[in-house]
């Protein structure tokens, strides 16, 4: 290692054999840088599988644009739409179809843990509007009472949900009527429930019966082929005679309830904040180290002053240490980070993993870090005299 | 050999601090210091002698008076001046201050390599050949943990010397060293004093160096009481 610096520097590799010569406190150091890569590995997993999981029910559906309530910040959020307004904005040139979607949770209380399903209603008559692995299933929900769950539901075991089939349905119990899930799709647990249903929106409304065929929670639209997006939504604008309703393209819905969920939702905060305190915690580490070490050798840098090296050559041994402890730092931490997201995951079907995108923002991000760091521990470089030698 | 003195001091005065506080260290100091001559510095504790080695090693700003080194005028200097003329330097201190977590080759290895141009290869060799000098042929990949006090004040010798320095300014650089090796350093300083023209300014109070020096200067009071001489060196 000492030698490939060397090659790589063009000088003796002073940070290397500085940090080196006292190895536990080099093992101490990178321990440090670890476990704050770890934190930050963790909360920004956490948040990434926040994202993932927002926009999850969004890729059950396909649609354009999507008409909501004032207070619908989110797909299973917020007040119902007249059922009205989808008639209306067909009267568009451009829109080619419309599908109300009533959303609404159902429990499911099964023999070892009751769980809780976000259900979707839809016209099984309208598979466009469904992404191609449920459309394709579509047919099955015009029997009533019949549902499509989801395999990677908390609380569902991967063999049972493997069983189901057409042939071998799945009969269960739930707000007193018996469901019979005919197939499954691939969703999975999130932050607001164990899992997803999909039925029809007539089985729906015997689900729960206060709901409203005339209210659904979202209308989505359909438009024509090389149709303007931005230009339809102002036209409907004007077309929508309430002017309280959230028209937006369905892409911009998703990533408003993915903003909203991450900048204005508590946990989509705390989990922000526990990446800042990620990144604080590494530099403080980092600082700290190199801080103690420029002052342990306040002497040998007045030396090296004393014999004509400049300010460029210790900011260079500080900057070597500090990507050496951030590089050598992020190895450990990303293994142990990507460790626990998965334990994580097992235990909590959340989607918990680290990305490559997230790897490298690490990495990038505590070498950056551990270089801000350098540069302020070399600022105590001044306080090396050369004069006070004599 | 260039006939010109290697340092020009005239009227040279320094003072600490500041206003009520303010103390006059050096007064009116002048003198000059032939290339290879071996010049030792004495002087009672507090008499000047460390400031006077300090402003003419750059590492103290020039407050009143001229100093030319190397017929560069010091005062005025800019920083990046003195950096630059450092390199043309070499420093021995009271303490070794060698880096603990550098080998002796390394620790010399740094001297070479102040100057850019010098390759990794060429430094180490040089480095070799230097601590062979000084007698730690058979130490040259030790830490200096692992040497006793005369050998890291060696280490420190050939430190200053492998960058092949016009001036060496010493300060008591035989303090830590045996009668022998005490002998041998100074011996090796006139050497290089005869061969390089490298001229050698040393603080000290070791007798048995006294006799070998070129010139004594003596310092009380941050005033030159004697400049003495010596003839057949």
């Amino acid at each position: 290692m000492s030698r490939l610096l060397q090659r790589l520097l063009g000088r003796l590799p002073i940070g290397w054999l500085q940090l080196t010569h006292n190895r536990m406190r080099f093992a101490a150091a990178l321990v440090g840088v670890a476990f704050a890569n770890v934190l930050v590995f963790v909360q920004l997993g956490i948040m990434n599988s926040m994202g993932t999981a927002v926009l999850k029910p969004y890729s059950f559906f396909q649609a354009d644009v999507m008409i909501s309530a004032a207070d619908a910040n989110g797909l299973t959020d917020g007040g119902n739409v007249a059922r009205q307004w989808m008639l209306q904005a067909l009267a568009d040139p451009d829109v080619t179809d419309g599908m109300g979607l009533i959303i609404g949770n159902t429990p499911w209380d099964r023999p070892d843990i009751d769980i809780s399903l976000t259900t979707f209603g839809v016209d099984p008559a309208k598979p466009g509007f469904l992404a191609p692995e449920i459309a394709a299933e579509a047919h099955l929900l015009q029997v009533r009472d019949a549902a499509l769950i989801d395999r990677l539901a908390r609380g569902i075991r991967r063999d049972e949900a493997a069983s189901i089939r057409p042939q071998s349905p799945l009969r269960f119990e739930t707000q007193g009527r018996t469901l019979t899930a005919y197939s499954t799709f691939a969703g999975g647990g999130g932050f607001g429930g164990d899992g997803y249903m999909i039925v029809s929106d007539q089985t729906f409304l015997s689900l729960l019966p206060s709901r409203r065929s005339t209210a659904p929670d979202h209308i989505l639209l359909k438009l024509r082929p090389g149709a303007d997006v931005p230009a339809v939504v102002a036209r409907l604008h004007r077309l929508i005679s309430d002017p309280g309703l959230r028209i937006r393209s369905y892409a911009n819905a998703a990533q408003e309830e993915l903003t909203y969920q991450q900048t204005k939702r508590p946990t989509g905060v705390i989990f922000g904040f526990g990446v800042l305190i990620g990144v604080l915690v590494g530099l403080v580490i980092v600082y700290q180290v190199l801080s103690s070490d420029v002052a342990d050798h306040l002497r040998e840098y007045a030396t090296f002053k004393a014999m004509g090296y400049g300010p460029g050559f210790f900011f260079g041994i500080v900057l070597e240490e500090a990507l050496i402890l951030g590089v050598l730092g992020f190895l450990p931490g990303v293994t142990i980070g990507a460790s626990i997201l998965t334990l994580m995951g097992k235990v909590t079907t959340l989607p918990l993993a680290v990305t490559p995108g997230m790897a490298v923002t690490v990495f990038v991000g505590t070498v950056v870090f551990s270089a801000l760091s350098g540069a302020i521990a070399t600022r105590r470089l001044a306080a090396a005299d050369p004069a006070d030698l004599f | 050999m260039d006939p010109s003195p290697i340092v020009e001091i005239a009227g040279l005065n320094h003072w600490f601090g500041k206003d009520a506080a303010r103390k006059q260290a050096l007064f009116d100091i002048s003198l000059q210091l032939k290339r290879g001559s071996f010049t030792v510095l004495m002087g009672p504790s507090g008499s000047g002698k460390t400031t006077l080695l300090t402003l003419i090693g750059c590492l103290r700003a020039v407050q009143d008076g001229q100093l030319l080194l190397l017929g560069h005028e010091l005062r005025g200097a800019d920083n990046a001046t003195l950096v630059r003329m450092r390199r043309q330097l070499g420093f021995i201190f009271q303490a070794h201050n060698l880096h603990e977590s550098l080998t002796a080759r390394q620790n010399v290895m740094v001297g070479a390599q102040v100057h850019p141009a010098v390759p990794d290869d060429l430094a180490s060799r040089a480095a070799e050949h230097l601590l062979g000098l000084v007698g730690l042929a058979e130490r040259v990949d030790y830490l200096p943990a692992n040497l006793s006090g005369g050998q890291k004040q060696r280490v420190a010798v050939a430190r200053a010397l492998v960058g092949g320095p016009a001036l060496l300014l010493a300060d008591e650089p035989t303090a830590a060293l045996d009668k022998d090796s005490a002998a041998e350093v100074i011996d090796l300083f006139r050497r290089l004093g005869a061969a390089r023209g490298m001229t050698t300014l040393l603080v000290t109070h070791d007798n048995r160096i006294l006799d070998r020096a070129d010139r004594i200067l003596t310092l009380e009071d941050g005033r030159i009481v004697a400049d003495e001489t010596r003839r057949g060196h």
